[in-house]
């Protein structure tokens, strides 16, 4: 990754304007051409350093359900119960952490409702409890990395 | 933390017609890398340019849309370290204590959630990312000290491993999994 890989990164997690020729717009403000952006952005995607580019939803205003859950899962039974929970496609991402809650993952659902379906749907194939954290105040989401 | 891959198009939506609900479906995977990405994209739905320039716009106005950018895989740019680090705090100062988390740069996300008593007693949580272990640690003690949380209990869970779904529901493709060790 060069200097003009690191300026598209930043420049562009900050976001990307709606106009007829955008790619030109912010190659001119990076001080390279509308060709040479493009190749990057392609080869920044290909690479995996960037996993999409495009835009990002807001989930409740898009009328879905969103919320981070976790579980107590012994070690021995972690892997198995891993597979199950990732199984779920409602299951955006899945951490382990270091804690006696050592499983954390987000689900995304359809419908608000939906969440409760999803939650009793692991506790049920999982045999371990579901506990929903939802959110209830956003005090900052801007998820944002300088490379 | 970018769902935008897992979410699913409702066939419904108060205040979006049919046309906003089949043009977030159709960018939910990216902007095409194109001179003229609206124009193409328009042309694969039957409207035109500043037709679809103009609904994105309403869009983002209307926050459905948070904004347009890249998602960077934080690993991929030497953010090999996270933590989620979670605080008991008085319910009447989470506001004030959540904005002050909220301000610092290395703060990517911060949000007010439920205790479960008694298992569970933290209610506020904020994600520190961190090149290393020591950064995301040095970090915590910088805002520990500026936001005056010393007496607070909190906890920091690192994460060992992270489980990573690809594919859109919108789309119906089916769900792969794939883990990655962190450092």
């Amino acid at each position: 990754m060069d200097a003009l890989d690191r300026a598209i990164i930043n420049n562009l997690q900050g976001g990307f304007p709606v106009c007829d020729e955008p790619y030109r717009a912010v190659a001119g403000q990076l001080g390279t051409t509308e060709e040479e952006l493009l190749r990057r952005l392609d080869a920044l995607l290909e690479s995996g350093t960037l996993s999409r580019f495009g835009p990002m939803y807001h989930a409740e205003r898009l009328g879905g359900g969103l919320t981070l859950a976790a579980m107590q899962i012994p070690h021995d039974d972690f892997e198995r119960v891993a597979e199950l929970v990732n199984a779920f496609p409602e299951v955006a991402h899945n951490y382990a952490r270091e804690h006696v809650l050592n499983m954390w993952f987000v689900l995304a659902t359809e419908t608000p409702e939906r969440i409760d379906q999803v939650i009793a749907a692991i506790e049920r194939d999982t045999g371990y409890k579901v506990h929903n954290m939802p959110k209830q105040e956003e005090f900052f989401v801007g998820l944002r990395f300088e490379a | 933390m970018d769902l935008s891959h897992v979410l699913s198009i409702p066939n419904s939506l108060p205040g979006l017609d049919e046309a906003d609900r089949r043009l977030l479906a159709a960018i939910q995977n990216g902007l095409p890398l194109v001179s003229r990405p609206f124009a193409e994209i328009g042309a694969s739905m039957g409207l035109s340019e500043a037709e679809v320039m103009a609904r994105l716009q309403q869009l983002q106005a209307r926050g459905v849309i948070r904004r347009f950018g890249v998602v960077v895989r934080h690993h991929e740019v030497g953010y090999g370290a996270n933590a989620m680090v979670v605080w008991d705090v008085p319910d009447e100062q989470v506001r004030e204590l959540g904005h002050c988390l909220a301000g610092f740069d290395f703060i990517t996300l911060c949000y007010r959630r439920p205790r479960h008593l008694p298992q569970w007693r933290f209610n506020l949580y904020c994600m520190i990312h961190g090149k290393t272990r020591e950064d995301v640690l040095s970090n915590l003690e910088w805002m520990v000290n500026r936001c005056g949380l010393q007496g607070l209990t909190h906890e920091v869970l690192f994460s060992r491993r992270r489980f990573k779904q690809r594919g859109a529901a919108y789309f119906a493709e089916p769900p792969t999994a794939v883990a990655v060790r962190e450092s």
